[in-house]
């Protein structure tokens, strides 16, 4: 992985990260990405992808309104809060 | 040169369940902000969702109505991006394999019905609701709407003009209440229309480059959005100019779109699918549930009350713009037992304009149709003249009791009794002997003038067709 | 108890000794006893590994990003196991977000082997492994996501179950991958584990991948003899790679289930091989949309002195969460990004399937798998994680179980150089009460179990 790539997947899942640690990153990565590449030595034409370990289907939930915890317990450990909102930073419209 | 122009609407219809898609907190609209949202809506860590049956009830509900597949195994996916309203960093929607595609949906323009494709229906959980009042600086979250259900309902580029795809809005506004599936209103967000528009030199093969307009929040607006945005495109590429594929958001107040660029940026939503939801797997069984409570339809009501009653496809279609308001019409009907379109044009006239001048639903409004019927029935036998019947109308609307107590009261009783009626006519032929001679010797046209003195000197009371045939007769005398 | 666990401090095996609610519960189990409830685990001291919620008392899944996070909620199998009697007395330490097998990714530190304090305990569940082989408790919680309780158990000397995937409800147990997390009991036996599980187990339908089937007895199925039960050896556990010394013990453990009457039949899992690339793949992509909900908005830590939200983000997820963390989103959400998704993310997930079909087709020939936990003893502290590659090849045996959703457990069968020596039995879906009973009927006759490390 290069730098811009680095640069393009960290601020995808907003991460802030370093000089230091771009660069450790770009090499640890990239090992990383060796050892999953791998997975190509295998054929897999035809196999149907399993992305469930249990291949049951969906339970559902009755449509029943439940009371939750209070909004004071829900807000207790928010960072920034006033009159019931969390706040954030201005979000640019 | 002549310009075509492509139309194609993604609507986001609130789905009417009591709870949340994936969680038990309530869906109330307008409460404080953050109290109807649990420990799920907010993302606490640790906290699963879990889907309502309702909503999916209520989307394969959808897909039968309009004629498309309702497939057996349908998937959630995640959508990954950040936004402060967005609790768990992705919206669970389905993706790749939606629950419902492939139907259609009849409109009726000017120039007559036409069939608008649609493509995909999809669950998905709507996002908080962003305040930027809240102060300098600071925008406010609040997660009471976070996990609404919405089913988003994506149409073909099948629309030609903004008015047929304010046609389309309209009949699928109209689907989705008989469905009561979703309360329809606007202002509160409860159906959102996003338009996908493009033009491109008539008799073209392929699509221009679309816009995509966001924010448009009543019927009026997606007319005069689409419109402002087909002029802005002609204008661009007749000007040596090219679309760009861009979100833009209509300004009502300028009656304008604009450019979101600053949120252009490449999203790469990362879509997989939720790992903590399995497959939605529909069983015959459920789908034949579904169906089973499948209400009459719009487009089916309509066909039966032209047919059954005997109606101009006008006032058919204006009678079932609601399932209220076509229940309303069917109950007078059956109660008055008089002809169903003396009771459409009561309806369609005396009855909606009262209801549009106090700005009421016709749930609210204050003739049932038991009463009007019993007004309908007095027309009908001739008690009251069409005329007075207005008046009658009024005073019931206005609290005044049931029809036959108004017209006692009134004295609005039409006279039907031919003796009086030939009192009268004697009365007014002696006080106008030279009319009648007039008449006599062929002036047809007098005849009026003593139908006009017999209605006159009968306080209008005198029944009209009675009043015709007796002058008639002793006319000639 | 709290006070040989306060004395023990050396480890690290702890974030936070619930002292008041530890003597709270355990007041009202002696009421009960005293009004005569004689449930099994009544009054029974457990540690919960700090990813379980629990309620009012602080939960932090060892990460800068939830040090001070106290959840409104406690977790199911938190919920489940009070009602079964336990007592809570301590959140035990473990790798940030479960992310690691070493317990050395901690932002509370790592925690030290009792056996060796140089050497690592294994993780994610370090904390709760040292707890219980140092005795500081009978029994704790641990999740397994990729051999999170087995290779630490192995490790520390102890008796872990992983259970199948949906037996235990993941609600309240703060997600690392979804679709691979479970949650299992540690314990000093197999008998134990039986106790713990049969209280943790059961439909949940607050958890939609919770399994809505019976919860069979697993102490009475503890008994049963083990005459003509088929051991499958795994060729590919057996071979290079895998210290000699391990596999000495493990073929002197195999000998011991002869006796009992069971017979060792060769199977292979000719996929196995791959379920470490694959495993990369599908963990760090499913943990780096569920750990985007630490945004520093609604809980949790949030950075100061950010110029807009923006920064705010990714200064709060550049700082709150540790280096191990940070690769794994990393690697995730590279492995979703538009132009990779299908190469390697539908990739994995196909082979996440012969994966599976592996063991379908093994299990035609035998009851059980058996094997090594982990390819070596505990290694010592500082020496793997600078080099992730090498620490993430360490649960070559326990990844494949994860992928196909197995039942698995390890219990003690030897020492070399005197670190304890894991082996893995892997069981059919749901058969964790063979699997149970299988490593019951070894600690019979075997003492490896009820060694304590020196000064414990």
């Amino acid at each position: 992985m290069n730098a811009e790539e680095i640069e393009k997947v960290a601020h995808l899942a907003r991460l802030g990260l370093s000089e230091q640690e771009r660069k450790a990153y770009a090499a640890e990565l990239s090992r990383i990405l060796g050892l999953v590449s791998q997975m190509n030595a295998v054929a897999t034409e035809g196999v149907e992808p399993m992305t469930h370990p249990d291949e049951a289907a969906l339970r559902l939930r009755a449509d029943v309104a439940i009371p939750g915890v209070s909004r004071e317990r829900l807000l207790a450990g928010a960072p920034q809060t006033e009159r019931g909102l969390y706040l954030v930073p201005k979000v640019l419209e | 040169m002549d310009w075509e122009t492509v139309i194609g609407l993604e609507v986001h219809a609130q789905l009417k369940t009591r709870s949340k898609i994936f969680s038990g907190a309530p869906t109330a609209y307008g409460a404080p902000p953050n109290t109807q949202a649990n420990v799920v809506d907010a993302a606490l860590p640790g906290t699963l969702p879990v889907l309502n049956r309702e909503a999916v009830r209520m989307a394969a509900r959808f897909g039968l109505a309009v004629g498309a597949t309702v497939h057996k195994r349908s998937v959630f996916a995640r959508k990954n991006y950040f936004y402060p309203d967005l609790p768990k960093g992705y919206q669970i929607s389905q993706y790749e394999h939606p629950i419902v595609e492939h139907g259609r949906l009849t409109i009726v323009t000017d120039q007559g019905e036409k069939v608008i494709g649609i493509t995909r229906a999809h669950l998905e959980e709507d996002a908080g609701k962003s305040l930027h009042e809240e102060g300098e600086g600071v925008t406010g979250i609040d997660l009471n709407r976070a996990g609404t259900p919405l089913l988003e309902i994506v149409s073909e580029p099948d629309m030609r003009s903004a008015a047929e795809a304010v046609a389309y809005l309209k009949v699928l506004h109209t689907l989705v209440r008989y469905l009561d599936i979703c309360d329809g209103n606007m202002q509160e967000g409860s159906f959102r229309c996003d338009a996908n528009v493009s033009v491109r030199p008539r008799g073209a093969t392929r699509l221009g480059t679309r816009a995509e307009l966001k924010n448009i929040n009543s019927f009026r607006f997606v007319e005069r959005a689409i419109e402002y945005e087909v002029r802005r495109q002609i204008a661009l590429i007749s000007g040596g100019g090219t679309v760009r594929q861009e979100t833009r958001l209509y300004d009502s107040v300028r009656d304008e779109t604009r450019s979101m660029r600053g949120k252009e940026e490449a999203n790469d939503y990362r879509y997989f699918p939720d790992p903590d939801l399995p497959a939605l797997v529909i069983s015959a069984a459920f789908l034949d549930e579904v169906r089973a409570e499948m209400p009459e339809l719009p487009e089916a009501k309509r066909r039966r009350f032209g047919e059954e009653y005997g109606l101009s496809t006008y006032d058919a279609g204006v009678l079932t713009a609601s399932r209220e308001l076509a229940r309303y019409y069917e109950d007078t009907v059956q109660a008055a037992g008089v002809d169903p379109k003396l009771a459409a044009n009561w309806v369609t006239g005396e009855l909606a304009a009262r209801l549009n001048e106090a700005g009421l639903e016709i749930n609210a409004a204050r003739v049932s149709p038991v009463a009007l019927a019993g007004l309908l029935r007095r027309i009908a036998d001739g008690t009251v003249s069409g005329k007075a019947a207005k008046d009658v109308f009024e005073a019931m609307w206005a609290g005044a009791g049931d029809a036959d107590t108004v017209i006692a009261a009134k004295g609005l009783r039409q006279v039907s009794d031919d003796g009086a009626i030939e009192e009268i006519v004697r009365q007014v032929m002696a006080a106008n002997p030279k009319q009648r001679s007039q008449y006599q010797a062929g002036e047809e046209k007098v005849f009026t003038f003593f139908v006009g003195q017999v209605m006159k000197a009968s306080r209008g009371k005198a029944n009209p067709a009675k009043v015709n045939d007796i002058l008639k007769r002793l006319l000639r005398d | 108890m709290v006070g040989r666990i306060k004395a023990n401090g050396a480890l690290n095996a702890f974030i936070t000794v619930a002292e008041d609610l530890a003597l709270e519960q355990a007041k009202a189990a002696d009421e009960a006893r005293a009004a005569g409830a004689a449930r099994p685990l009544l009054g029974v001291p457990i540690a919960h590994k700090d990813i379980f919620c629990t309620a009012g008392v602080r939960t932090t899944c060892a990460s800068r990003m939830l040090a001070d996070f106290v959840p409104p909620y406690d977790a199911t199998v938190v919920e489940k196991m009070r009602a079964a009697g336990c007592v809570t007395v301590a959140k035990t330490n473990m790798d940030e977000f479960a992310m690691g097998s070493s317990n050395e990714t901690s932002y509370f530190g790592a925690v030290r082997n009792p056996w060796n304090q140089d050497r690592v305990p294994g993780g994610s569940s370090g904390g709760s492994a040292a707890a219980v082989a140092a005795r500081l408790v009978p029994g704790a919680t641990g999740t397994d996501t990729g051999g999170s309780i087995r290779q630490p158990a192995a490790l520390c000397g102890v008796t872990g179950l992983k259970p199948s995937y949906g037996r235990v409800s993941r609600f309240g147990l703060i997600a690392f991958a979804s679709s691979l997390d479970q949650a299992g009991p540690m314990a000093q036996t197999a008998e134990d584990c039986a106790h713990l599980l049969a209280a943790m187990a059961g439909f949940d339908d607050r958890d939609a991948t919770s399994l809505d089937v019976a919860v069979p007895d697993f102490v009475a199925g503890l008994r049963g003899d083990l005459k003509g039960l088929r051991i499958g050896i795994v060729k590919e556990h057996f071979a290079e790679g895998v210290e000699p010394r391990v596999l000495a013990v493990l073929r002197d453990a195999l000998r011991e289930y002869e006796g009992l009457g069971a017979r060792l039949v060769d199977v292979s899992l000719p996929n196995s091989g791959h379920a470490v690339p694959c495993y990369y793949v599908l963990a760090p992509a499913e943990a780096s949309s569920n750990l985007a909900r630490y945004d520093g908005v609604r809980y949790g830590y949030r950075a100061e002195g950010y110029r807009d939200l923006e920064d705010m983000y990714k200064k709060t997820r550049g700082e709150g969460f540790g280096p191990e963390v940070k690769r794994r989103i990393m690697i995730g959400t590279y492995a979703l990004s538009a132009g990779y998704y299908d190469a390697y993310y539908v990739k994995a997930l196909k082979l996440r399937r012969l994966i599976a079909d592996d063991f379908t087709r093994a299990f035609e020939h035998c009851d059980v798998l058996a094997g090594p936990t982990s390819p070596s003893p505990a290694f010592a502290l500082g020496v793997k994680n600078t080099n992730p590659v090498s620490m993430y090849l360490n649960d070559i045996f326990t990844i494949p179980i994860n992928l196909a959703g197995l039942p698995a457990l390890s219990l003690p069968a030897g020492f070399v150089d005197g670190l304890p020596i894991g082996m893995q039995l892997i069981g059919r879906y749901l058969d964790e009460g063979r699997l149970l009973n299988v490593a019951h009927k070894f600690q019979e006759v075997t003492d490896w179990h009820a060694r304590v490390p020196a000064g414990f």
